[in-house]
Order: C-alpha cells, then sequence, then structure tokens
C-alpha cells in the first residue's frame, strides 16, 4: 500500500513538474457580442458622381458605414480591446494595411498598436489626400496620386479619431490606436473574441463611432473562458 | 523695311478677324431663357472690338507704309494738334465705346441680377464646399431646416448640418450630389460657401457666381432644355479644385417628382 501511494505522489510531482517546465498556461478568453437596441438610422447611398472614375465601379451607389448591422441585431465596426489590466505590448513588426479603393476606405475601422506601422495604399484612379484628425497625436494630411508608393505612418499614444478624405467629402474611416495587442474590430455577426490573457482583472471597452464606448470588467483567474455582450442604445438619426 | 511692317500689320489684323467673322468657335448651347441676351451683348462686344482693332491697325499700319523710308535731314511732320489732339481723340473714342457696350449690355446684366425671382420659383439650396457642391430641397413641408455649423458631419452624409433628431422642417429636407431641376421652371439657388472661395458656372446657362464666405448669394434661372451639363468651380479654392464639379441635372416635370419621390424614400 505504501509503495502505491508513493508511486502515486510520485508521479503526481512528475506531472507538476513537467506542467510547471512547458510554461505559463494558455490564458483565458473573453468573448461575446456586440448588439443595439431600438432602431439604427438608416444609411443613405453615397453620391459619387463627382468622381466618375469611382462612381463607375459600382452597380448601385454604395451605403454609408456609420452604422453597419448585421442579422440578430449585431452591430459591426465596433472596437473591443483591453483598455485596462494587460501591460503594454511590443510593437509588431508587421503593418496595418489601409486601403483607398472605389472612394472609400478599406477597411472602415482600422486597429492597430502605438507605434506600429501603417501603410496606406490608393487603389483608385483619382488623387487622395488622407487627413486623419487625431485630438493628442500630431494631425498631418498627405496627398497620394494614383499609382505612388504607399505611404507610410505611425501614431505614438493611444488615441481613436477619425480619418477623412480632403478631397472627397464622404469619404470616413477610423483609426483606433491602441496600447496593446488584445483587440478586435467586430465584422458580420458582431462577434469578437479576445484570447491568451493571463489571469488578472481587465476592462474590456467596445468602441463605436456613432454610439460612444462601453466598459465591463472582468476577472480572469486561469484559463478559462468568459463570455460577455455589449448593448448599444441606437440612434434613428 | 518699314513698308514689310505695314504689310505684317494688316495681315496679322485680318488673320485675327478671320475665326471670329466666319464663326469658326461656336458658343456652347444656350439652355436658358436669359441666355440668349446674353450672347446678342457678347456677339455686340465681339463685333464693336473687332471693328475697332482691324480699323485701328489698318490706321497704324497706313502711317506705317507712308512715313517709312523718311530721307535723311528732311523736315519732321508732328500730327496736327500734337499729344493733347490724340489723347482727347483716345479718350472720346474708346470712352464712347465702353459707354455704348454699358448701355446696350444693361438690359441683359439685369436680367440676371436686378430682377426678383417669382414668388413660386423652386427654391434649391447650395453649399460649396471643398471640394464638392452639395443642394438642399426642401422636402414635402416645403420648408427648410436650419443649419447647424457644429453638426456637419461630412463622414456621415450630414454636409448642411442639420439636426433632425430635434428639428421637424429638417427630417423630410432631400440633399443630393446633383443639382436636379424641372425644366422651363424657374428655379431660384440660395447659395453659400462652407469654408472658402468658390463659384459656381454653369456655361449653358451662361451664369456665374462667385461665393464668398460669409455672403448668401441668390441666382435665378429657368433651363429650357432637357440634358445633363456640367457645374464647375470657377475660383481657385485648394489642392482639389482642378476636380470640383457637379451635374446640373434638367429633367421633365414628370422625371423631377419621380426623381424627388426616390430621394425621399432614402
Amino acid at each position: 500500500m505504501r509503495t502505491k501511494q508513493v508511486v502515486v505522489v510520485g508521479l503526481a510531482m512528475l506531472v507538476v513538474a513537467a506542467a510547471a517546465k512547458a510554461g505559463p498556461p494558455a490564458g483565458g478568453t473573453i468573448s461575446g457580442k456586440v448588439t443595439y437596441e431600438g432602431t439604427p438610422a438608416k444609411m443613405k447611398p453615397i453620391d459619387m458622381s463627382k468622381e466618375p472614375s469611382c462612381a463607375k465601379m459600382y452597380t448601385t451607389p454604395p451605403l454609408a458605414e456609420t452604422v453597419v448591422t448585421g442579422a440578430g441585431n449585431s452591430l459591426e465596426n465596433v472596437v473591443v480591446y483591453i483598455s485596462a489590466g494587460a501591460p503594454d505590448d511590443a510593437v509588431p513588426s508587421t503593418a496595418a494595411v489601409f486601403t483607398q479603393k472605389g472612394c472609400r476606405y478599406i477597411p472602415h475601422v482600422l486597429a492597430f498598436q502605438v507605434n506600429q506601422e501603417i501603410k496606406i495604399q490608393n487603389e483608385d484612379q483619382t488623387s487622395h489626400n488622407i487627413h486623419p484628425l487625431p485630438k493628442i497625436n500630431r494631425e498631418w494630411n498627405k496627398s497620394q496620386p494614383p499609382g505612388t508608393p504607399a505611404i507610410s505612418e505611425k501614431y505614438d499614444k493611444a488615441e481613436i479619431f477619425p480619418v477623412k478624405c480632403n478631397v472627397h467629402p464622404w469619404m470616413h474611416g477610423n483609426f483606433a490606436v491602441l496600447k496593446n495587442s488584445h483587440y478586435v474590430v467586430t465584422g458580420d455577426g458582431g462577434t469578437f473574441s479576445l484570447p491568451n490573457l493571463p489571469p488578472g482583472k481587465y476592462t474590456v471597452t467596445a468602441w463605436h463611432e456613432s454610439y460612444g464606448d462601453q466598459s465591463q470588467e472582468v476577472t480572469i483567474s486561469g484559463s478559462e473562458a468568459k463570455t460577455i455582450t455589449f448593448v448599444f442604445k441606437a440612434k434613428p438619426y | 523695311m518699314g513698308k514689310l511692317l505695314a504689310i505684317v500689320l494688316v495681315v496679322i489684323a485680318v488673320l485675327s478677324a478671320y475665326p471670329i467673322v466666319t464663326h469658326m468657335f461656336v458658343l456652347p448651347e444656350d439652355i436658358s431663357t436669359h441666355g440668349r441676351a446674353i450672347d446678342q451683348q457678347l456677339h455686340d462686344t465681339m463685333l464693336e472690338a473687332g471693328l475697332s482693332f482691324v480699323g485701328a491697325q489698318i490706321v497704324l499700319a497706313v502711317f506705317v507704309w507712308g512715313f517709312t523710308n523718311r530721307k535723311e535731314g528732311s523736315p519732321l511732320k508732328s500730327f496736327p494738334g500734337g499729344a493733347k489732339v490724340a489723347v482727347i481723340a483716345a479718350f472720346v473714342l474708346v470712352g464712347t465705346e465702353v459707354l455704348a457696350l454699358g448701355v446696350m449690355g444693361q438690359k441683359a446684366w439685369a436680367q440676371v441680377y436686378f430682377t426678383s425671382p417669382k414668388p413660386n420659383a423652386l427654391q434649391v439650396q447650395v453649399q460649396a464646399e471643398q471640394f464638392a457642391y452639395y443642394f438642399r430641397y426642401a422636402g414635402p413641408d416645403g420648408k427648410f431646416g436650419l443649419i447647424h455649423p457644429d453638426k456637419i458631419d461630412e463622414g456621415n452624409q450630414n454636409y448642411f448640418g442639420l439636426d433632425p433628431a430635434n428639428e421637424v422642417e429638417a427630417r423630410d429636407d432631400i440633399v443630393s450630389g446633383e443639382l436636379v431641376v424641372p425644366v422651363n421652371r424657374e428655379v431660384q439657388l440660395l447659395m453659400h460657401a462652407k469654408d472658402v472661395g468658390h463659384s459656381f458656372y454653369v456655361r449653358e446657362l451662361r451664369l456665374q457666381q462667385d461665393f464668398v464666405p460669409g455672403l448668401d448669394l441668390s441666382l435665378h434661372f429657368t433651363a429650357t432644355k432637357i440634358g445633363k451639363y456640367e457645374i464647375v468651380c470657377t475660383q481657385l479654392c485648394g489642392l482639389g479644385h482642378y476636380n470640383m464639379k457637379a451635374y446640373l441635372n434638367v429633367m421633365s416635370e414628370a422625371d423631377y417628382e419621380k426623381w424627388l419621390k426616390e430621394q425621399a424614400a432614402q
């Protein structure tokens, strides 16, 4: 009997040692869905008649992208990120890409990290003049004729701000400059997932360009998956 | 050499007049009710200036021909009366010419700028900004909502700064990137600039008006032909000025009503 107990304890110690050698656990996940309640404003079609080279790329005029909704009252283009509780992350070496195509910005919301390189491309046959409008970062605007190389820029402070084109008034996008790598921009379906979170107390913030931002506190103690939802109040105008 | 110069002067004068006299360059078609008077004024000005120009060049050529190759030592002849007569003659000639053109043309000018629009003219608000024109129609309620500059949000297509959430009149206002008007109906444009100076120019309408920031300006016209015409900005307004244009779409009354309904539904 005693031998058996010794073997079991010995095995248990080996397993623990092996687990410890393998490194820290994968971490918890905070996931969920962003939805809205109420009636959202109707998106109007964009009149691009003053720029025929872009207008002809669409069979029907595209809609404005301020409020993009999906099935089940889901909300797209919401930046969901950890605003407190996580340390700042190293700057990724890959660049975030922002494209001007069809006289629109793709993606509508670009999220990236502080000091990460962003590359702005012009795939249209017309000149654009991209003009991001930050309040605490340095404001600049740059002309970009067709066929010219991508503009490379970066921001050194965390901030979320709009982007416009000085030549085409209807063009509208957003930059979200964030401090860590735990962020996601919701797509079709409004779902988000923030994995690889070490144990700790986190503040998760969801930001929408028209409906503002909301925060929730979530505590991760091991490698569990926690689900939260954000519900924004839609405005009819 | 002098005689050659005289010949060259006459040749240049005649060659310059030739394209004008033979109507080599035709004016764009005239689709407005006041266009005829303006075109007539253009024609009169060209005729008067043309005759004066050719006449002056020929007189100059005659003098050059006649008084060239003056023999060394022969007495100089001066114009009778000297410079004073020439100056007075110039004043009288040019003054009469300009006065005549002004008097003859004042009716054309007055037709466009000094008459009020009819009380039932279709009112369309025009806002010029860097680098597009936007047009606002009052919608079914016939009233324009108030403009709130602090609410202007171009990314959300709120170019005029309307407040539909709090103002009923603003809810049905139709904002368009195209100026759509019914044919044969008087239209009054209520114009203002959002930022810097621009200018509204439709050559077929024979209308041009500078937008001075801070001023509310008004023009009225009646379009007489269905079609799509270009509105171009003719006042340097920045790096996108070359690209700043919109379209005037003149439609039949029925098509115009249909367009209004489509816009209201959006």
